[in-house]
């Protein structure tokens, strides 16, 4: 098992098809601001996908670049978080998603800024900073959503309680991360869940919203086993480069 | 005394000097502009549908990233637009109603479909090469608000025209299959986009009165001239053939002479009857009348943070 590139293709397909779904929101937003800012979100995650499977691509030595691990490979093949493919939904289920997501990247970036591996601790370092922002924007929109009427807070909290057991796959820790942790270049990503935690408690007073009760959590996206809506969101992406295998862009 | 403010007016616009928020204009002035900001801004909002239509199928990383930050662009330019218009006195909400209702208009060229992904390419190249066109003069436009947010809206154009020209030069070098989808395109978009900069100078209404207060500073047709004069050499550059059979070089002149121009067409497509006019303003309604829960709770979340400081304040 090469863990170096299975580890970092988690990192590249999370920022991927979180960015893939956020481009969807281009023209559609409540309102112009947000289609301002759930684009530019989204760019920051395509950016952030192109550096982590450009290293990907270099650390299977098979010869594949960014666009190769993006649209040539299949469902079973990618290793997001199932967080990431959920629905983009309503307003409140995209804002719910990239919240979990952003609490846990903005630990997960801190983290691997201090990897021993300079080119992952460069692009941390710089990821670092767009998911700070990233945070404050989806941590203030639940709260305005939390707090703001009866309805908002019925949706949003509707949002929460299905979403939330699908945070598993993000700190689910297993011989890819062990090795990562052991050779000091990864993170454990069960030791970025306290902090995470933390981050939910707080967001979720200031919001009103209550916590649902703990159930059993959605796994299996590091490993390939993935929801059905990935197939879909892949088969649209990629229809392109499949369609030309021959054609550059 | 009403008589001295519009000689006054027409003198200062006359000298160039720019017209700001608070100084006197006529009605007709501020109505004019009021139209024609609100209608631009609304081009830009209903521009981002064609083109957003391919963020999904993007066929590279780098591509998907180019577009979402052009598409990105559009939005920043609806709303400094529409600052523009409220500086003008009227509200963001009212003139994005007067879209949804139809009773505002906006660029007919975004009532045609974006088929393949060369028409991410053809839309960058023409539509917005022809949107640059008319907005450069703008940037020297009477009115300060409009001018200035046109200086920077005209950068960023000018780098998505380069972007959709790329586009289609890597599709005309391409596969044979890429070059006919990059020469379909073609096909399919330069009358329309021709058709941009509006009716001939004989059947332009509001031109004459727009010249004489530094809104407009060129004709349709100048405007129109020069377009097709710089983007001609373009489309032979790249191999790509422009759909005008009677297209040909005059010596003399020093210009192309171009066929007749479908008005018939244009018309239908202004009067609502395009291949996408329901569908761009019902995606528009539906963004909008979808979003409403969202827009009310943060108003209710404001409302209550600023009801809590005057609290504290008053204790």
């Amino acid at each position: 098992m090469n863990a170096r590139y299975e580890y970092l293709l988690r990192l590249g397909d999370d920022a991927l098809i979180l960015g893939q779904q956020l481009g969807l929101w281009t023209g559609h937003g409540p309102v112009l601001e947000e289609d301002i800012a759930l684009t530019n979100i989204g760019l920051d995650q395509i950016g952030q996908a192109r550096a982590w499977l450009t290293m990907a691509g270099r650390a299977e030595e098979q010869g594949r670049d960014e666009d190769a691990l993006a649209f040539h490979r299949t469902p079973a093949e990618f290793r997001n978080a199932q967080l990431c493919e959920r629905p983009n939904g309503h307003f409140g289920d995209t804002i719910v998603r990239q919240f979990l997501f952003d609490a846990y990247a903005v630990q997960l970036h801190a983290a691997l800024a201090h990897s021993k591996d300079a080119d992952i601790a460069a692009i941390a370092r710089k990821s670092a900073k767009e998911s700070a922002y990233h945070l404050r924007h989806s941590s203030a929109w639940m709260v305005r959503l939390g707090d703001g009427t009866p309805e908002s807070n019925d949706k949003v909290q509707a949002s929460l309680n299905v979403l939330l057991p699908f945070a598993g796959d993000l700190f689910h820790a297993d011989a890819v991360t062990d090795t990562a942790t052991s050779e000091g270049w990864g993170v454990n990503p069960a030791s970025l869940r306290p902090a995470w935690e933390a981050t939910l408690a707080e967001t979720l007073e200031a919001a009103q919203l209550q916590r649902p009760a703990p159930a059993p959590e959605q796994t299996g996206g590091r490993q390939g086993r993935h929801t059905e809506k990935l197939s879909y969101l892949l088969a649209e992406m990629q229809v392109l480069p499949r369609t030309y295998p021959d054609a550059k862009w | 005394m009403e008589m001295d403010l519009l000689q006054r007016f027409e003198a200062y616009v006359a000298s160039e000097k720019k017209i700001e928020p608070k100084d006197w204009m006529p009605d007709a002035y501020r109505k004019t502009l009021i139209r024609q900001i609100s209608q631009h801004a609304h081009s830009e909002i209903v521009g981002m549908l064609p083109e957003g239509n391919w963020i999904s199928r993007a066929p590279s990383l780098k591509r998907k990233a180019i577009l979402m930050a052009k598409v990105q662009d559009e939005a920043g330019h609806g709303l400094y637009l529409y600052s523009a218009c409220e500086t003008l006195g009227v509200q963001r909400d009212d003139t994005i109603a007067d879209l949804h209702s139809g009773k505002a208009k906006y660029s007919s060229i975004f009532n045609y479909p974006t088929l393949t992904w060369a028409d991410i390419g053809a839309v960058g190249w023409l539509v917005d090469g022809a949107a640059i066109m008319n907005q450069v003069p703008l940037c020297k436009c009477s009115y300060g608000p409009y001018a200035r947010a046109m200086v920077r809206v005209c950068k960023e154009e000018s780098f998505h025209q380069r972007q959709g020209f790329q586009i289609m030069m890597n599709l005309a070098q391409g596969t044979a299959e890429q070059k006919a989808m990059a020469q379909d395109a073609l096909n399919r978009w330069w009358w329309p986009s021709i058709m941009m900069f509006g009716p001939p100078d004989d059947n332009s209404p509001n031109s004459a009165q727009s010249m004489a207060w530094n809104i407009k500073r060129f004709s349709n047709d100048e405007l129109r001239q020069k377009f097709i004069d710089l983007t001609v050499p373009q489309a032979e550059l790249i191999g790509l053939t422009i759909p005008d059979p009677q297209l040909k070089w005059n010596e003399e002149t020093g210009h192309y002479e171009h066929g007749p121009i479908d008005w018939k067409e244009f018309k239908q497509v202004i009067a609502g009857h395009g291949p996408c006019n329901k569908e761009r303003l019902d995606a528009r309604r539906k963004a909008w009348d979808e979003g409403a829960w969202v827009r009310e709770a943060a108003a209710a979340h404001a409302d209550k943070r600023a009801a809590q400081k005057a609290n504290t304040a008053a204790a």
